[in-house]
């Protein structure tokens, strides 16, 4: 065959891939490659060096004309970036997925029922499982939502749920996030690369589609219209240009066919409706996909100077005249000391065991707890309980006396603030660094969980991976990148 | 269904995308000119200044006349916001946030446009290569054109992409001849040197007029018949009576367009009137800043029409 590798011109030869402490997806310690990469691992080595640098160039190519990107600011310009993109897909096995899923699915679910507690009896409170203090120094809770019915009691319609696996192999699940989650149009140009660079790899495995997101999405924001028409006027809400995930916005709005609108088209009228302004006049809207943090959302409630947002916005929430998605408030639970209680939440709403363990955390305000983080702090990473995007956290074996010191003196002021987590032996995939080389670099997994009327969860979801070798940082605006993501079927599914 | 934001901003990208082609063609023209004149003429690169319209700023800047300083203030000067760069920034900024109205290929176009300009700039100021930059600029431009009329679906964002770039179309066109009108007037009394001649061919020149011109009004090149087809041929795209209608024609297919078309139809009007074009010292100069005002009010109505409501 043509496609076969000439004598000399070396591919990946995965015999020689390192070997590491960690966990790798896609070769075992004994350079073999496991079950459900068997097959993909076979057709890469199959590849020449100059079939694969080819085959990186096209891709490459193929990001850069699809004009995915995001943007970073720097020295006062905005700079477009194009997405970096590893050809190496991820390959996780379609049973192994199907047991995530549920698990996401249970702690999504449960998630709801939380924030919806919160905002109404607070039973879980009263009940002594969870303490109250969580609420009370929360900054993500929104008295101005106490008591609201959002359609379908639902309040986190899309959660994006980050995922690791340790040295033991088992995914564990890192945080929640149910403010803005962002990331999802980046695994769906993902697929559409890999569908271009690497065609033979589709007809040789069965690999599980993931463009049905746009569709769930779609009928999941129309399933939460508070107006019962055949078509709901869905917008999605951007801060603008200058929003690093801006090209997300305007690519799901594109896939979904909706408006993509700013703070100043939309415009909330005496009758609490709101109605987006038009070369036609004023039109109404009834479900708004927002990616805005809630403090912009309505200069009426809160950042009176956010000119990002709609004044009136929260008026025509409550009234029930327009759906917010996520609801605001959501955030309550997105908080790193709910998270610790989250297998709680699970076993309290819906009286099942967590299919999904949770990384081991240690509240700072436990006095036993804060006395083993303060001795340990050398081996632990201290994170603050309400910030995203990996702010202002400290990694332990990474960092120096000077900053475990400063730690300590943080947590000490203000235990409510911080948790603390084991250093995670993160997982790592094969990596194409050089012409037919692949070497290991760590990543993580962000499924999107979706609950409307009814609950789904993403094929797999968006790959990040340290581009830099050792480096645990998969954030795309310090040197990350992203895989696509493969649920690969060793055999038919049956359905 | 389309957002007044979105419509005010395809607007304005059609707007800037003509401003960057008529300042090229402006500065293309005026280098060609200046050669063409004796040294003792009087008509300096200053007139450019007032050609492009922002002698105001020049002149609270500047007291230099000369062709560096005034090439360099209409080329690359970003803080002044009627230069080729400011303009083209404008266009990608306008282009960035309606990129799904626009066919996906004048994204890419743009980005590549604006990476030329910055890379060549020193090419615009060097008299040297002047020509060839410039050139490549109206050849960009008249491809992102030719990409949208043969791609671009008829609906209301061409429509209002149309709206701005025939006005500024008849914006320009109004500018270029009052230039011609003022450098007239210092030579209508005596004119030794024939310069009237280099000055109206000029004019028609800036606009891709010349063939035209010759064509339809089947005389030698002089003012007031120059003046009379730049603006009431209805059949020439450049000249201010065509742009008009076919401002009228995409104003009539948008909703709510009675103000548009009662501004637009009374300035056809006007227009079709004409006015005594000789008079280039007085009646002629008033008559044009008149047409400039009627080109803000149409401004003005597209504004409140489409791009305000609350």
């Amino acid at each position: 065959m043509s496609e076969k590798k000439h004598e000399g011109a070396d591919g990946i030869d995965w015999s020689r891939y390192p070997s590491t402490d960690f966990f790798d997806e896609m070769i075992n310690n004994k350079g073999k490659a496991r079950p459900v990469s068997r097959k993909i691992a076979k057709l890469l080595g199959d590849l020449s060096a100059e079939e694969l640098e080819s085959r990186r160039v096209a891709a490459e190519s193929t990001v850069r004309d699809m004009g995915v990107s995001f943007t970073v600011y720097s020295d006062g310009e905005n700079i477009d970036r194009t997405w970096p993109f590893d050809l190496i897909p991820r390959v996780i096995s379609a049973d192994e997925w199907a047991h995530t899923a549920k698990g996401l699915k249970q702690r999504v679910k449960a998630l709801n029922m939380f924030i919806n507690d919160v905002y109404h009896k607070q039973r879980i409170f009263k009940d002594g499982v969870l303490p109250a203090y969580l609420i009370k120094d929360s900054k993500n809770f929104r008295p101005e939502c106490v008591g609201i019915n959002p359609p379908k009691g639902v309040w986190a319609h899309i959660c994006g749920c980050d995922l690791v696996r340790d040295a033991d192999g088992k995914f564990y699940v890192l945080e929640d996030n149910l403010r803005v989650p962002s990331g999802v149009a980046y695994m769906l140009e993902n697929r559409e690369v890999s569908k271009r660079v690497l065609p033979e790899f589709f007809e040789t495995n069965i690999i599980l589609p993931v463009d049905d997101y746009s569709t769930k999405l779609f009928n999941m924001l129309a399933s939460v219209s508070p107006r019962r028409v055949r078509q709901p006027e869905i917008v999605i809400l951007t801060p603008g240009i200058y929003n690093s995930a801006y090209f997300e916005h305007a690519y799901l709005a594109q896939q979904l066919g909706v408006e993509l609108v700013e703070g100043s088209d939309l415009f909330v009228d005496d009758d609490d409706c709101v109605y987006m302004k038009s070369i036609s006049g004023l039109e109404r809207v009834d479900v708004i996909y927002r990616r805005i943090d809630d403090l912009f959302l309505d200069p009426e409630v809160f950042h009176p100077d956010s000119i990002l947002g709609v004044a009136g916005l929260m008026r025509a929430w409550r009234a029930g005249n327009v759906a917010l998605v996520n609801a605001p408030g959501a955030g309550v639970a997105d908080d790193k000391v709910v998270y610790a209680y989250v297998p709680k939440m699970i076993e309290y709403y819906l009286g099942e065991e967590a299919i999904l363990p949770n990384v081991e955390t240690y509240l700072c305000d436990d006095p036993e707890q804060l006395k083993y983080v303060l001795a340990n702090i050398e081996q632990l990473v201290v994170k603050p309980a309400n910030e995203s995007g990996g702010y202002g956290m400290m990694v332990g074996p990474h960092a120096t006396k000077k900053d475990h010191e400063e730690f300590r003196k943080l947590v000490v002021a203000n235990p409510r603030n911080y948790i603390a987590q084991p250093t995670l032996k993160l997982s790592t995939a094969p990596v194409l660094t050089g012409p037919g080389v692949a070497e290991p670099r760590h990543l993580d997994l962000r499924p999107f969980v979706l609950q409307g009327k009814g609950i789904d969860v993403t094929t797999g979801g968006l790959t990040r991976v340290a581009l830099v070798k050792g480096s645990l940082v998969v954030n795309s605006s310090q040197g990350g990148g992203s895989k696509d993501t493969w649920i690969v079927a060793e055999r038919e599914v049956k359905s | 269904m389309m957002l007044s934001r979105v419509a005010e901003r395809v607007y304005w990208f059609g707007r800037y995308l003509e401003r960057v082609e008529s300042m090229a063609r402006l500065i293309q023209v005026y280098t060609g000119l200046l050669f063409d004149l004796p040294q003792n003429t009087g008509i300096s690169w200053h007139n450019l200044v007032i050609a492009s319209g922002s002698h105001a700023e020049y002149n609270r800047r500047f007291s230099v006349q000369d062709e560096k300083r005034v090439v360099k203030f209409l080329l690359e000067d970003l803080s002044n916001p009627s230069s080729l760069a400011s303009s083209l920034r404008m266009v990608r900024e306008n282009i960035r946030t309606t990129r799904d109205m626009l066919p996906p290929e004048s994204w890419e176009l743009v980005n590549e446009f604006q990476i030329f300009v910055n890379e060549n700039m020193a090419q615009g100021l060097n008299r040297r290569y002047r020509h060839e930059f410039l050139e490549q600029i109206v050849k960009t431009c008249q491809q992102i054109n030719g990409l949208i009329a043969d791609t671009m679906r008829r609906d209301a964002a061409w429509h209002f992409l149309n709206l701005g770039r025939s006005l500024e179309r008849a914006d320009m066109t109004i500018r270029i001849l009052e230039a011609g009108a003022s450098m007239s007037s210092d030579f209508i009394e005596n004119d030794t040197n024939h310069v009237l001649d280099v000055v109206w061919g000029s004019v028609l020149g800036t606009l891709n007029a010349t063939m035209p011109y010759r064509r339809t009004m089947k005389v030698a090149v002089n003012g007031d018949d120059a003046a009379r087809f730049l603006l009431e041929d209805t059949l020439f795209p450049r000249s201010v009576a065509c742009g008009l209608l076919r401002m009228r024609e995409s104003a009539e297919l948008l909703p709510g367009n009675e103000t548009v078309i009662n501004a637009l139809t009374k300035l056809v009007n006007t227009v079709a009137k004409g006015s005594d074009y000789n008079d280039v010292s007085e009646g002629f100069p008033a008559y044009l800043t008149a047409l400039e005002q009627s080109s803000i009010i149409i401004h003005s109505a597209i504004q409140d029409s489409w791009f305000k409501h609350t």
